[in-house]
């Protein structure tokens, strides 16, 4: 089996900071990841983002730092393997990834996993037509591949990625034909007034202020706390209708963007079988990890969103202090760069309590509850919230029982896009905390992988 | 649905179903069929209708037949001259 | 085992059955529904949503071939199973809406060599001595690839071939037991663990972390949970974990009926391929090398299975007695207090359902089944 320092899974902020923080120091670092260039999910396609002047404008300056960034880990000597998917961890820190279709299996002793964050699933009636797409879908489309919208969108939801894209797509001239929001509280950034001094904070507010001011002038209709949100349509999505101002009202369009903020991608930490903490004020599970990115599993790091959402820079803290507790390991120095940690440490801590701000401005959404039966939550196996309550109402005992009598979750997406909602209604009926209620059971492998392939593994 | 934000740039053909469809090199297979208008990419096993959802590689809801082979994530294979993409109606065959 | 569970209450304060079984997996559920058909009031009591449960993890297969050789009474209760499968899994069929996919295609057991082929035809000529095989047969690798829906890898050199052998939904049998015991008025409880067994005047008092529950016979049934219980009541069950990994590939769009050993397309379209045998106690877990052996052979029988993904796979743990035939058996200290176990429960579900679960209402185990009794384990040599 052949042997690397580190193993890095991810080449967003989180991952490149600590590859190149570990290659600078002569460290054999191989970085597996599985889009065809570095950047993860914010700094999508960013070099050439930042080459274009289209691209840049819309952008900001997102495009120079992802470039910026990027440019630096490129130049460090680790080792980059774009387009390979890891699709198994172990506790003895073998990674099987494919890779140009093939699978291998890589020994390390430190595996540093930067796998980053995906999108809240949003189950509403009409999720699953075509022309429904999440925010992200459409920054992916414009980052990724300089697509725009053809007509304006609605964007529906909340959370700052939805202004973000928002004021992306005022800038693009495809200004949202709404944005329909369904649960923001401004008022609650009052209450954590004292954080407003902290510089980073008031970056990130003032950046705030500016994209609801440039929505303003834009004259893009908005509509707040918005309730029983359904998409309509036979064939494809062809409106919104939802209850806002006491009235229900129905904007007609032909795409359809859903957000409701930014949750961990649990299935690596899940399939290692490491603790989860629910945190109720975020509403997701995070994998249990301490200030050193150090996970229960020896010489199993964790960096980045993929524990707790924080954002970018915060990634690249996270990035750099898991990548000195590798070098603690390697090196077997406990005390290693003890400074460079703590200023690390105490940079990330800032913005984990700008995020805790933003929390409280986009609570988590209450939608759950109000979820009719007919939605569809699983979309790979078409399973309702209607049937998985009448399961649950029969005796069944939680996510996995779920699974094995609805195959909810058993599709090809491995419950990615059905897990948070299942665990959300399953707590609610049982009237448990959804900490309590758990997850399902994640197992290799994370990412689809051939017969044909494992039949042909070298080192298995 | 979707349009390009600036023209120029090495471009790429292929096919899908019947049609030639011209995409700019660098891209998803998802990205330039929604680009040339097309909304629909497959019937699930189940029946409905789906079209590309997250464009990360995560719902599985952009599957198409590549070369033959059924089942691949349209947003997760860049465009080369000459594939051949078509409609998933269904599960995929075997054999 | 989880710790924090959801509050469940018993149906009243102190609540009593005729009949109450610890265990809600594929046996347990199985004679709970029989009992509640023989006329007996039921409780049926289950873990919460994390615990070992071979039910949930298992092949799906009724498999009579090679079943019970050198023991003529687990052949012919096998066989018994898979001749009452069809009545059986109809009524419950009927009476659930629940469709449990039973489908008796007769199956396969592909041979790789010359050697396979040889070992296949031995145990069928056993079995057929012993009083009867169920119709084993062994075929060419002509005769193969005509009943094979996809071309046959070139090292095939034939098979042996059961009618008898037949597939199921396990997870919807499992989940059809649960709803119809409901159905017909019998108690289901889940997330509920049974803490310990008394025998008191008239029957047993059951602890559960909800109460207590008052049976006149009780049943353990508990898989890999019952050795502890079923000593408290003279019982003997040693049974012990016997790792399976099991993978599965994305719907297949269907590829007619048929059913090999370690090989079945689902009703929703998916290939099953498995069932390692692995000795590693209480680890569920999969890991990398079987799942290669495991391709290697689906790929050497069938080359057109290379092309598809693997979206799932799972180790789950066999409950396995010493000699791999069942336990039933009556308590001689406690009367009335009940052990079944078995290795084959998807197979046996029928049987459990039909002689075993009657037999135990009546209180005797008839002695076709008192053949199973766990004394066979402590015969001294003599
Ligand atoms: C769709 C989407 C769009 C976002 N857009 C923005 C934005 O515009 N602005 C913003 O501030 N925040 C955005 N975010 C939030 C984002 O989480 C953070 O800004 C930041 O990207 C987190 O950095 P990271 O390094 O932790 O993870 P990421 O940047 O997410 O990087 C993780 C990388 O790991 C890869 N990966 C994951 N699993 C595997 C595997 N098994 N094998 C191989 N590779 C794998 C992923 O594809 C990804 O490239 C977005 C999040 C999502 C999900
Ligand atoms: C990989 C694999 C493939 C298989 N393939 C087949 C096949 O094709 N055909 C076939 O016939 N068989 C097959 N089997 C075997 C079959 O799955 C088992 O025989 C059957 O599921 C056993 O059921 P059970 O009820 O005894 O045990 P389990 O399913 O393990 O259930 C035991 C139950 O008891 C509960 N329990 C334990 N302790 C307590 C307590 N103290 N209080 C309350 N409840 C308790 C547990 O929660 C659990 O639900 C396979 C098994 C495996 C692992
Ligand atoms: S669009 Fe979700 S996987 Fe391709």
């Amino acid at each position: 089996m052949r042997k690397v320092d580190v193993i890095v899974i991810g080449a967003g902020p989180a991952g490149m900071a600590a590859a190149t923080h570990l290659a600078e120091r002569g460290r054999d670092v191989v970085v597996v990841d599985d889009q065809r260039t570095p950047g993860g999910q914010i700094y999508r396609g960013a070099e050439r983002n930042a080459a274009s002047p289209a691209r840049a404008r819309i952008l900001g300056a997102d495009a120079a730092r992802g470039a910026a960034l990027i440019a630096a880990f490129r130049a460090s000597g680790a080792r980059y393997w774009p387009e390979s998917r890891v699709w198994r961890v172990t506790a003895e820190r073998e990674v099987s990834l494919t890779r140009n279709g093939r699978s291998e299996t890589l020994g390390t002793p430190v595996v540093i996993a930067a796998t980053g964050a995906m999108e809240r699933p949003v189950p509403v009636p009409g999720w699953t037509l075509p022309g429904v797409m999440t925010a992200g879908a459409l920054q992916t489309l414009l980052k990724g591949d300089g697509l725009v919208p053809a007509e304006p969108p609605v964007l529906v939801g909340s959370g700052p990625l939805l202004l973000l894209l928002a004021n992306q797509l005022i800038a693009a001239g495809v200004a949202p034909a709404a944005i329909v929001e369904t649960s923001v509280r401004p008022w609650a950034a009052r209450g954590e007034l004292s954080l407003v001094l902290e510089p980073v904070a008031r970056r990130d507010l003032w950046r705030g202020l500016a994209m609801l001011a440039k929505l303003r002038r834009a004259r893009v209709p908005h509509y707040r706390n918005a309730t029983e949100i359904r998409i309509e349509g036979s064939r494809r999505a062809e409106a919104v209708s939802f209850v806002a101002g006491g009235r229900r009202q129905r904007i007609a369009a032909s795409l359809f963007a859903l957000h409701e903020g930014v949750i961990p991608a649990q299935q690596l930490s899940r399939s290692l079988g490491i603790a989860h903490d629910f945190d109720e004020r975020h509403h997701a599970f995070g994998p249990r990890v301490d200030g050193r990115g150090e996970s229960p599993i020896p010489g199993i790091l964790f960096a980045g969103d993929c524990v707790r959402i924080a954002g970018a820079a915060a990634a690249e803290h996270a990035g750099r202090i898991a990548a000195i507790s590798a070098l603690r390991m390697l090196t077997a120095d406990p005390a290693l760069d003890a400074a460079a940690l703590a200023d690390e440490q105490r940079q990330l801590q800032a913005h984990a309590r700008i995020q805790s701000l933003v929390d409280a401005v986009y609570p988590p959404p209450a939608m759950l509850a109000a979820t009719p039966d007919e939605t569809v939550i699983c979309r790979c196996e078409n399973v309702t919230a209607g049937e998985l309550r009448a399961a649950v109402a029969a005796g069944c005992a939680g996510p996995n029982q779920a699974k094995s009598f609805l195959r909810v979750g058993m599709g090809p997406c491995q419950g990615r896009l059905c897990g948070p909602t299942v665990a959300g209604l399953i707590a609610e009926m049982q009237h448990r905390s959804v900490g309590d209620v758990g997850y399902f059971r994640i197992r290799a492998p994370l990412q689809p992988v051939t017969v044909g392939e494992l039949a042909d593994m070298q080192d298995a | 649905m979707f349009k390009r934000l600036e023209r120029g740039g090495p471009t790429v053909r292929f096919r899908f179903e019947d049609e030639e469809i011209e995409a700019v090199e660098g891209e998803s297979v998802a990205a330039a069929l929604l680009a040339a208008g097309i909304d629909t990419f497959r019937t699930s096993p189940l029946g409905p209708a789906r079209a590309p959802y997250c464009m990360i590689g995560m719902c599985f809801d952009c599957l198409v037949s590549i070369d033959g082979v059924e089942n691949r994530r349209a947003c997760q294979v860049a465009v080369a001259p000459g594939l051949s993409v078509r409609r998933q109606s269904g599960a995929r065959r075997v054999g | 085992m989880p710790s924090r569970q959801p509050p469940t209450s018993l149906p009243s304060e102190r609540f009593a059955v005729d009949v109450a079984v610890v265990g809600g997996g594929l046996v347990g559920s199985a004679i709970a529904w029989g009992a509640l058909e023989a006329g007996a009031t039921v409780a049926l009591l289950d873990e919460g949503d994390v615990a070992h449960r071979a039910s949930r993890g298992n092949f799906g297969q009724i498999w009579v071939q090679g079943k019970g050789e050198g023991h003529p009474p687990y052949a012919r209760l096998t066989q018994r199973s898979a001749t009452l499968w069809p009545e059986f899994s109809a009524r419950l069929g009927v009476r659930t809406g629940i469709d449990v996919g039973f489908s008796q295609p007769g199956g396969l057991t592909l041979c790789l060599s010359e050697e396979e082929l040889a070992t296949r035809a031995a145990i069928a000529s056993r079995l057929d001595a012993e009083g009867g095989s169920a119709g084993m047969a062994i075929l060419d690798r002509d005769a193969v690839a005509r009943m094979t829906p996809l071309p046959l890898g070139d090292s095939v050199r034939g098979a042996s071939f059961c009618p008898a052998d037949a597939h199921a939904n396990p997870l919807a049998l499992l989940r059809a037991f649960h709803l119809d015991i409901q159905a017909q008025g019998g108690a289901f409880i889940p997330h509920t663990s049974v803490e310990a067994v008394r025998a008191v005047r008239g029957g047993f008092a059951i602890a559960t972390s909800a109460g207590e529950i008052v049976a006149g016979k009780v049943v353990v049934a508990a898989g890999l949970g019952s050795a502890g219980l079923a000593a408290s009541l003279g019982l003997d069950m040693p049974v012990r974990p016997v790792r399976g990994q099991v993978m599965v590939t994305e719907r297949a769009a269907p590829l007619g009926d048929f059913l090999f050993t370690g090989l079945r397309q689902t009703r929703e379209g998916s290939l099953m391929i498995g069932g390692t045998q692995e000795e590693v106690g209480f680890d569920d877990g999969t890991a990398n090398v079987a799942m290669r052996t495991m391709s290697r052979r689906a790929v050497a029988s069938f080359p057109d299975i290379a092309r598809l993904d693997v979206v799932r796979c799972w180790g789950a743990l066999r409950i396995m007695t010493p000699d791999g035939r069942p336990i039933y058996q009556q308590s001689r200290r406690y009367p009335g207090a009940f052990a079944a176990t078995c290795h084959s429960g998807v197979t046996l579900a029928a049987a459990h359902a039909l002689v075993v679960a009657p037999s135990i209402v009546a209180g005797d185990l008839p002695h076709e089944l008192a053949t199973f009794s766990a004394d066979r384990f402590h015969v001294q040599a003599a």
